[in-house]
């Protein structure tokens, strides 16, 4: 068989397969220090198993492992099936899948030895900055290498988002990574103080809205039509919700610096954009779900579905609860407990979570030759579990992060506090342990997915997908 | 805020490359048809497996070979 007549599924399925082991152990260190925080004995005085170092972990896992090998096996999926052409390079794409794996196995390595930039989403050191820099700028070519000699003259609009997502990642990584190497593993920041900061959270944010938004948003626009079976509901909301988040995702990120040294306009400028951003973000959350007017019932029978549906809707909670959280009054409430918390989670368990599971899911059988999963009913059950677990890990830290922000404000008629910090520590140990049984669901409902991947998978077969001849719509 | 001499203009370049990118683009006739290429993904069958059954589409030239 000519390779040149036939998709590019290799990197794709090598890319599926690491976001689901990546995915339970990003997920199982979650688990982790979420106990750890209940129950302090169990880092074992062991320096490597600390909070501190295993936190890091956690995140680089769940967001740079599972979050962005689920964007690589689904752009590449996606460039490749709406523009009916190979991938750019195979080579090229093998490539991005090996350094990929290099940098998240460094970061298994040198997060635990205490060896970090001590930037929140950028700890790893720079040989490892560098090595990330080198990988992204081969996907950029394999992704944009693709869309120039696609074979379709439209480029769908999944497109444009993970090409905006390649190109934002490039330009916030280089702008904060800027520093000077000290020794092999240490270096300094090219900034300093509150312009450190300020850098840091423009990168924070960005990645937030560019990786964690726009990225899987081209999933949405992809996969659930798909999967249902059904056209975008406007497919003209969809350009405009593309171009309305581009030009105003970038200002955001003051908001996570409110009542401090920042100057107080600049936060302002912050909180202004971040209300702005309500209004693309529900447009596209709507367009999303509206998707399915007509094909409501396939909810109750496709369990799928109900990963990708249900992932937009925690995408709205999000992007509605953000906006509130970044008004300056309501910030001086939530900063600093655990409300951050459950909001970064509504967004990473509910709405990225779901829609990279549910997108698996669609690939995992395409990507072995078969017709559906091993076990359609294991993926249901997936679901609920993995439902409830959200539930209770969001609620029990909306809960925490209230009382905690009530506790630290409370003072007496004479003006001492009312609670020392201890005490809101205390309180907060029953939330704690609901958030670790939250978390300990939503790790089961991984390990039933890493299973059913196996049994769907285990007879290796691979599958030669023919590039269709051009439909005559296309011509 | 010296960072902000970075950071802003950084930020107002990246708007106007997007500016520059729409123009161009809407210039070349992408965004003239908004209903057909929300279909056109739908005529795409990428499902694998033995039996892709789909009633309203003509499998003879783009089904997956297995």
């Amino acid at each position: 068989v000519n390779s040149a007549q036939s998709y590019n599924y290799r990197v794709v399925k090598q890319f599926t397969i690491a976001t689901v082991v990546w995915g339970a152990i990003g997920m199982l260190i979650g688990v982790i220090i979420a106990a750890q925080l209940a129950w302090p004995a169990l880092n074992f005085d062991i320096p490597w198993l600390t909070y501190g170092r295993l936190r890091p972990l956690h995140t680089n896992a769940v967001i740079f492992a599972f979050g962005i090998c689920g964007l690589f096996a689904t752009s590449y999926y996606v460039v490749q099936r709406t523009c009916q052409v190979r991938l750019f390079s195979d080579k090229l794409a093998a490539f991005t899948f090996w350094g990929w794996q290099l940098v998240l196995v460094s970061a298994v390595i040198t997060l635990p030895l205490g060896i970090t930039r001590g930037k929140e989403y950028a700890e790893l050191e720079w040989p490892i900055s560098i090595l990330i820099t080198v990988v992204w700028v081969a996907y950029a070519v394999v992704f944009f290498g693709t869309l120039v000699k696609r074979k379709v003259k439209h480029i769908y609009v999944a497109n444009w988002f993970f090409g905006a997502y390649i190109l934002a990642v490039a330009l916030l990584h280089i702008v904060n990574g800027a520093g000077m190497p000290a020794t092999m593993w240490k270096s300094y920041s090219a900034y300093s103080g509150v312009q450190d900061a300020m850098v840091q959270w423009w990168y924070g944010h960005n990645a937030v809205g560019f990786i964690l938004t726009a990225g899987y948003l081209g999933m949405v626009y992809y996969f659930i039509p798909k999967q249902a079976e059904r056209p975008v509901y406007s497919y003209r909301l969809s350009i405009v919700h593309f171009w309305a988040l581009i030009f105003t995702y970038m200002w955001a990120g003051p908001h996570h610096l409110h009542y401090t040294a920042l100057p107080d306009w600049t936060q302002s400028v912050g909180m202004v954009f971040s209300l702005i951003l309500l209004a693309p973000s529900w447009g596209g959350m709507i367009n999303g779900m509206m998707t399915l007017s007509g094909a409501w019932h396939k909810l109750r029978s496709d369990p799928i579905l109900k990963f990708l549906i249900v992932s937009l809707s925690f995408y709205g909670m999000s992007t509605f609860e953000g906006p509130m959280m970044s008004i300056k009054t309501v910030n001086s409430l939530s900063h600093y407990t655990d409300w951050g918390i459950a909001h970064v989670h509504s967004g990473a368990l509910g709405w990225v979570g779901f829609i990279t599971m549910g997108s698996i899911y669609y690939l995992i059988p395409r990507m072995s030759g078969k017709k559906e999963m091993w076990s359609p009913r294991l993926v249901e059950t997936h679901f609920w579990v993995a439902t409830i677990g959200v539930v209770l890990y969001i609620a029990s830290m909306w809960i925490a992060g209230v009382m905690q922000g009530l506790m630290w404000r409370a003072v007496n008629p004479d003006g001492t506090l009312t609670y020392t910090f201890v005490e809101g520590v205390k309180a907060t140990y029953p939330y704690y342990v609901i958030r670790f049984t939250g978390g300990l669901l939503y790790l089961s409902g991984m390990l039933l997915m890493g299973y059913n991947t196996y049994k769907t998978m285990r007879d290796g077969a691979t599958v030669d997908a023919r590039i269709p001849s051009l439909l005559p719509s296309h011509a | 805020m010296e960072a902000l001499y970075l950071l802003i203009p950084l930020s107002v370049l990246t708007v106007f490359v997007a500016l520059w990118v729409f123009f161009k683009m809407s210039d070349s006739g992408q965004f003239d048809d908004m209903v057909g290429p929300g279909l056109r993904v739908l005529q795409d069958d990428d499902r694998a497996g033995p039996n892709p059954a789909s009633p309203a589409e003509d499998k003879s030239d783009k089904s997956i070979q297995v």
